[in-house]
């Protein structure tokens, strides 16, 4: 590890972050089993990821919501379609929006304190420390905040959901008088459970995954260093999105 | 200890409140708020053409609804669409010589099927057939026939006189 090589090509460096990534991931998945031991060590990162993470995804998914409801109420009026308000917002959000804001909000808010943690951990031996004790980090440390990302970010997502409806409700309808039994009725035709809903699930279960993976990878393995650890909290961010939105596409294209 | 506590009650929260969410979402906002819990009844329609009726479009008397279509098939021997529509108990005072016809909503909304109520004292009982049915309008067979009666007619345009010059060979 601390041998001297030569400089990689940056191509070549990024292909090895993605390799140790992918091999970061297998090492979690073996240690998944191991890791129920901890099974409160998981409720408490289910806490801190999730319920931390409540105000600001039920904040924004309102304010989303209260944004659709305005501009496509605009914008649909112009065809005189303002009936169809309910089932666009239900449908964007439960297909697209919801999952990828609350990805993007999920790994602004908790995927750099899951870095910052474990580096720092990292950066002050305390990792090592676990190891000479005989405790896998990978088990105690990793696992658990994998776990609960897979775990809460559907339930932030469908939180998030929830109030977009309900800010577009209270501008479509309370705001702009669109009719409520037409806002409700047209939704209720148009939407599908298993088309929209659950797939909007998966994919927010997905986009836990990578971001808590990504996460978890970059303060596992930053350099010890505070710099180092500032690196690793933005490249969280900076990647966590990449790979929302790259991996949305992906999802959407299958399950289309 | 009171804060392990804590913690386990935010945590509790937090996944009740996901789930009630996701739960809102698949019954109140998705097509199963649709279902409804009451009886229903079953009735028959024939229509020549169902044009793009589908099935839970709903079944509406003066623009309310009162149930929902729930089978459409073709009838082999006479090929006509074999439309089943379920309405709900509630609504049983629907006469038994109305209407069913098949309209849009809006200009470019989901079909429904209308029922015109009749005059007879006899209500729809299930198993019955409506027997005055309108097929749906298809707007494609109303442009073609405006375009053919048109051609028809001869009239010449405005704009482009020698594009009647053909006509007034033949």
């Amino acid at each position: 590890m601390n041998s001297v090589r030569a400089p990689l090509s940056p191509f070549t460096a990024g292909l090895a972050q993605v390799g140790a990534c992918g091999i970061f991931l297998l090492q979690i998945l073996r240690a998944l089993p191991r890791s129920l031991r901890y099974l409160r060590e998981t409720v408490r990162q289910v806490f801190f990821v999730g319920a931390m993470s409540l105000v600001i995804i039920m904040t924004c998914g309102l304010f989303v919501g209260m944004v659709l409801g305005l501009q496509l109420y605009h914008t649909l009026s112009i065809f005189g379609g303002t009936a169809a308000l309910g089932t666009v917002v239900a449908l964007s959000l439960y297909r697209e929006l919801g999952p990828v804001v609350t990805a993007l909000l999920f790994a602004g808010r908790a995927g750099t304190s899951i870095t910052a943690e474990i580096g720092l951990m990292r950066a002050t031996d305390q990792l090592d420390a676990m190891e000479m004790m005989a405790v896998d980090p990978l088990a105690y440390v990793v696992a658990p905040r994998f776990l609960a990302g897979i775990i809460a970010m559907p339930l932030l997502a469908c939180t998030f959901n929830a109030l977009g409806i309900l800010g577009a409700h209270l501008v479509g309808v309370s705001w702009l008088g669109l009719d409520n039994g037409t806002f409700w009725s047209n939704m209720t035709a148009n939407v599908d459970v298993w088309e929209d809903v659950i797939n909007g699930v998966w994919k927010s279960a997905a986009f836990g995954a990578v971001c808590t993976l990504i996460a978890t990878f970059q303060g596992y393995t930053t350099p010890p260093t505070s710099e180092g650890v500032a690196y690793a909290t933005t490249r969280t961010v900076v990647f966590s999105s990449i790979a929302t939105l790259a991996i949305d596409f992906v999802m959407t294209a299958f399950l289309m | 200890m009171a804060q392990r506590q804590s913690f386990q009650i935010g945590t509790g929260l937090f996944i009740v409140l996901g789930f009630a969410a996701l739960g809102y979402l698949a019954t109140q906002t998705t097509s199963l708020a649709n279902y409804r819990q009451g009886d229903s009844y079953a009735v028959k329609a024939r229509f020549t053409n169902i044009g793009q009726l589908k099935l839970r479009a709903p079944v509406k008397v003066a623009g309310v609804r009162v149930g929902s279509v729930s089978d459409i098939k073709l009838e082999s021997d006479k090929l006509d669409a074999l439309v089943t529509l379920s309405i709900d108990q509630s609504y049983n005072k629907i006469p038994d010589d109305s209407a069913a016809s098949i309209f849009t909503s809006g200009l470019l909304g989901d079909q429904y099927v209308s029922l015109n109520p009749g005059g007879s004292p006899d209500m729809l009982k299930n198993g019955d057939e409506v027997v005055l049915t309108q097929s749906s309008m298809q707007l494609e067979e109303l442009i073609g026939k405006y375009l053919v009666g048109q051609g028809d007619a001869g009239k010449p345009g405005e704009k482009k006189p020698d594009a009647a010059q053909p006509n007034d060979k033949k």
